[in-house]
C-alpha cells in the first residue's frame, strides 16, 4: 500500500502541474478577478489569497477529465496490468502473432509476423496467406469453435525452408477474436536435414577423388614402380585431389552451418566498400600468384546495406576468388560498387576479363555441385559449392545475384541488395 | 475488398471466392512440391497420392466457376468487383492446369525410377522446381495482399526459369548421347522439366490477372519468350574428347 502511494504521489503532482499549465489563462484571469473584487470592496487581499489557494488546491485534487488525458499518462497507466493495451502486449511477443476475427480476416499482425511473412494488410483473410491444405483445415476447425486449444505444424519450403508450430486460441469470452501464434521450429528440422544432406553429399562427392587417388596408388605400386617421372606427376595429381577434398569438406561444412542458422532479418549496417576492400586485401597474395590484379571502383561516400558482416565477406570472397581463378587469363578483375539510379538498390559488380562462361551453363551456376566442364585436360579446381553458398547467403539478405557473360570477353557477377530501411 | 458493400452478403460471396482460390493455390503448390520430391526420392506411394489429389483441384475449379457465374447473374457487378470475379475464374483455371502438370510429373515417377538414375540428373530438376514454386508462392502472396508492386519481378523470374529449362534440356540431351540406356529416363525427365517450365508460365498468367484485378489495366506487353530449347540441337560428335 505504502509503495503504491509513493509511486502515485509524484504522478499526482506532475499531472496537476500539467493541468495548471493547460488552464493557465483561466486561472490567471480568475485570480485577477478575485483580486480586483477584493480591492474594490476594500479588503486587504486576504480574501483573494484564499481564493488563489482554493483554485490551486482544486487543480491539484480534482482529477483531470479522462477525455483530456494526454498520451504520456496512458503509457504510465500501461504499467498496470488491467489497463495494458492488447497491441502493446502483442508487439512485445517475439514470435509471429496474428489476431483474426471469426471469419478469418487478419485484424492485427505484430512486428515479428511482418518480418517473417511480409507485411500483411489488415483485413486480409488468413486462408489466403496460409494456403497449405492442412492450414485451411486447421483454420476452419478453429473458426468453427469447439474446445481447443488447437495446434498444427506448418512448413514453408521456398524460398527458405522454415517450420512453425502454430497454436490458435479464442481470446476472452465473446470477443469473437482468435489469436494465432507461430513458434519457429526451423532449427531442429534443419539440423536433422543437414545431417542427412551432409552425409549424402560428402559420401557422393568424395568418392570420385578418392577413387582416383586409389587408382594412382595402385599404379605407383605396380607398373610405375620404377618410373621417377610418372611418380612425380602422379604424386602431384594426388596432392591436388587431396587438397580438393579438403576444400570440399570446408565448403560443405560452411554451407551446412549457414543452413542451420536461424532465419532473421539482418539489422547491422554494413558498408560494402569496407567489405569488398577487406576481401581484396585478404586475397592479394593469391591474386598475385595467379597473375591477376584486383582493381576497386568505389564511391566516395559509404554504401550501406543491412547485413551480417562475416556472411557478406564470404560472398565477396567467393566471387572475387572465382574471378581470379577462372578469369586469370584477363590479367585483371574489377570490383565496382554503386547505388542504383533510382536509389532502390545497392549494386556490387565483380567483373573479370577471362574466357567467359558458355551461355547454357549460366542459369545453373548456383546449383549445388554444378561445375562447368571447361574441357579435357584442365583440372577441376572448384568444389561446385562456392556459388551455392553465395546464393544461400544472398537469399537470407533478400538480395539477388545476376550473371552476365560473353565468350571471349569475360563474365560479370552482380549482387543487388535492397536499400537499407 | 477494403471498402464494404451495402449488401454484406455480397462481400461474403467475394471473400468466399478468394478463399477458395487460396485453397486451390495451396493444393497446387503442395502437388508440385510433392510430385518433384516423389521423383527425386523415387517414391511411388507419394506419386500416387499426388495423382489422387488432382481430382480435388478439378472439382474446386468447377465450383468456383459456377459460383462466379451465379454472383455475376445475381449482383450485376461492375469495375473492380467484376474484375475480382472474372479474375477468380481465370486464376482457378491456371491453378487447375498447374495441378494437371504436377500430376503428369507424378505419373512419370514409376517409369523413371524403374532404372535408377544418378543423382546429378535430379539436382537440376529440383532447383528448377524450387524456382517455379517460389514464383507461384510470390504470385499467390501478391493475390492475397492485392498488391501489384512485386509482380514485375515475377516476370524476371520466369525468364530465369526459361533459361534454366533450356540448360537442363541440353544437359539431358548430352546424357542421352553418352549412353542410349539413359534415353527412356531422360525423355521422361525432359517432359517433367517442360511441365515445370509450363507451371512457371501459368504462374506468370496468374500474375497478369492479379495485376489486372488490382490496377484495372493490363500488364505492359513486353513478354520475351526465353525458351530457347527449340533451337538446341545435338552437337555432331566429330571429335571424341577423352
Amino acid at each position: 500500500m505504502n509503495i503504491r502511494l509513493k509511486s502515485l504521489l509524484p504522478d499526482l503532482f506532475t499531472s496537476a502541474g500539467k493541468r495548471l499549465v493547460r488552464h493557465r489563462f483561466v486561472l490567471a484571469s480568475s485570480v485577477i478577478a478575485c483580486l480586483t473584487l477584493d480591492l474594490a470592496y476594500g479588503g486587504r487581499g486576504i480574501g483573494a489569497a484564499i481564493a488563489v489557494a482554493f483554485i490551486m488546491a482544486a487543480a491539484l485534487l480534482v482529477p483531470g477529465r479522462t477525455a483530456e488525458k494526454p498520451r504520456e499518462e496512458r503509457r504510465d497507466g500501461a504499467t498496470r496490468i488491467e489497463t495494458l493495451l492488447a497491441t502493446d502486449l502483442a508487439e512485445a511477443v517475439q514470435d509471429p502473432l496474428f489476431v483474426s476475427n471469426a471469419s478469418g480476416d487478419i485484424v492485427y499482425a505484430n512486428e515479428a509476423a511482418s518480418v517473417a511473412f511480409g507485411t500483411v494488410a489488415p483485413g486480409m483473410p488468413l486462408q489466403l496467406k496460409f494456403r497449405a491444405p492442412e492450414m485451411h483445415d486447421f483454420i476452419a476447425r478453429v473458426m468453427e469453435g469447439g474446445a481447443g486449444p488447437f495446434g498444427i505444424d506448418y512448413v514453408e519450403r521456398v524460398p527458405l525452408e522454415r517450420a512453425y508450430r502454430v497454436s490458435a486460441t479464442r481470446i476472452g469470452d465473446g470477443s469473437g477474436l482468435f489469436v494465432l501464434l507461430f513458434r519457429d521450429q526451423s532449427e531442429a528440422r534443419r539440423i536433422d536435414r543437414m545431417r542427412a544432406d551432409f552425409i549424402a553429399n560428402a559420401s557422393h562427392e568424395l568418392r570420385t577423388p578418392l577413387a582416383s587417388i586409389a587408382g594412382f596408388i595402385e599404379t605407383l605400386r605396380g607398373p610405375a614402380r620404377d618410373d621417377p617421372k610418372a611418380r612425380e606427376a602422379f604424386l602431384q595429381i594426388m596432392q591436388d585431389q587431396t587438397s580438393r577434398m579438403a576444400r570440399l569438406i570446408d565448403d560443405l561444412l560452411s554451407l551446412s552451418r549457414l543452413e542451420v542458422k536461424p532465419y532473421g532479418k539482418p539489422s547491422e549496417r554494413v558498408d560494402l566498400r569496407m567489405v569488398v576492400g577487406g576481401v581484396r586485401d585478404a586475397l592479394a597474395a593469391r591474386a598475385k600468384d595467379s597473375g591477376v590484379e584486383i582493381e576497386l571502383d568505389m564511391p566516395p561516400e559509404p554504401l550501406e546495406v543491412l547485413g551480417h558482416r562475416d556472411e557478406l565477406f564470404q560472398v565477396f570472397e567467393n566471387l572475387l576468388e572465382n574471378a581470379c581463378k577462372y578469369g586469370s587469363s584477363g590479367g585483371r578483375v574489377v570490383a565496382s560498387a554503386r547505388k542504383a539510379a533510382d536509389g532502390s538498390e545497392r549494386i556490387v559488380t565483380i567483373r573479370d576479363f577471362g574466357p567467359g562462361i558458355p551461355e547454357e551453363h549460366i542459369p545453373r551456376l548456383t546449383e549445388r555441385f554444378y561445375r562447368v566442364e571447361i574441357g579435357a585436360g584442365r583440372p577441376q579446381k572448384g568444389t561446385g559449392l562456392g556459388l551455392a553458398i553465395v546464393k544461400h547467403i544472398l537469399t537470407r539478405h533478400d538480395a539477388r545475384l545476376s550473371i552476365r557473360s560473353k565468350m571471349g570477353e569475360g563474365s560479370s557477377f552482380t549482387v543487388h541488395f535492397p536499400a537499407p530501411d | 475488398m477494403q471498402s464494404q458493400h451495402i449488401m454484406r452478403s455480397f462481400d461474403e460471396e467475394l471473400r468466399f471466392l478468394a478463399n477458395q482460390i487460396g485453397g486451390m493455390g495451396g493444393y497446387a503448390e503442395r502437388m508440385v512440391d510433392e510430385a518433384v520430391s516423389a521423383l527425386v526420392t523415387g517414391d511411388p506411394a507419394l506419386a500416387r497420392k499426388v495423382i489422387a489429389d488432382d481430382a480435388f483441384l478439378d472439382q474446386k475449379e468447377r465450383e468456383i466457376g459456377e459460383k462466379a457465374v451465379i454472383i455475376i447473374a445475381k449482383r450485376q457487378p461492375m469495375a473492380r468487383d467484376l474484375r475480382e470475379i472474372v479474375g477468380a475464374i481465370r486464376i482457378s483455371g491456371d491453378l487447375e492446369r498447374i495441378g494437371d502438370l504436377g500430376k503428369n510429373i507424378a505419373k512419370r515417377v514409376v517409369a523413371i525410377t524403374e532404372t535408377r538414375q544418378p543423382v546429378r540428373l535430379f539436382r537440376g530438376l529440383s532447383s528448377l522446381s524450387d524456382l517455379a514454386l517460389t514464383q507461384l508462392k510470390e504470385v499467390l502472396d501478391a493475390y492475397a495482399s492485392r498488391s501489384a508492386e512485386k509482380l514485375g519481378l515475377v516476370r524476371d523470374r520466369d525468364e530465369e526459369i526459361d533459361a534454366m529449362y533450356t540448360s537442363l534440356f541440353r544437359e539431358l540431351l548430352t546424357y542421352m548421347m553418352e549412353d542410349p540406356r539413359n534415353i527412356t529416363a531422360c525423355t521422361h525427365l525432359i517432359f517433367c522439366a517442360k511441365n515445370i517450365e509450363r507451371i512457371g508460365d501459368h504462374a506468370t498468367n496468374v500474375a497478369e490477372t492479379v495485376y489486372h484485378i488490382v490496377t484495372g489495366t493490363t500488364m505492359p506487353p513486353e513478354r520475351p519468350k526465353e525458351d530457347q530449347s527449340h533451337k538446341v540441337v545435338a552437337p555432331v560428335p566429330t571429335e571424341t574428347s577423352e
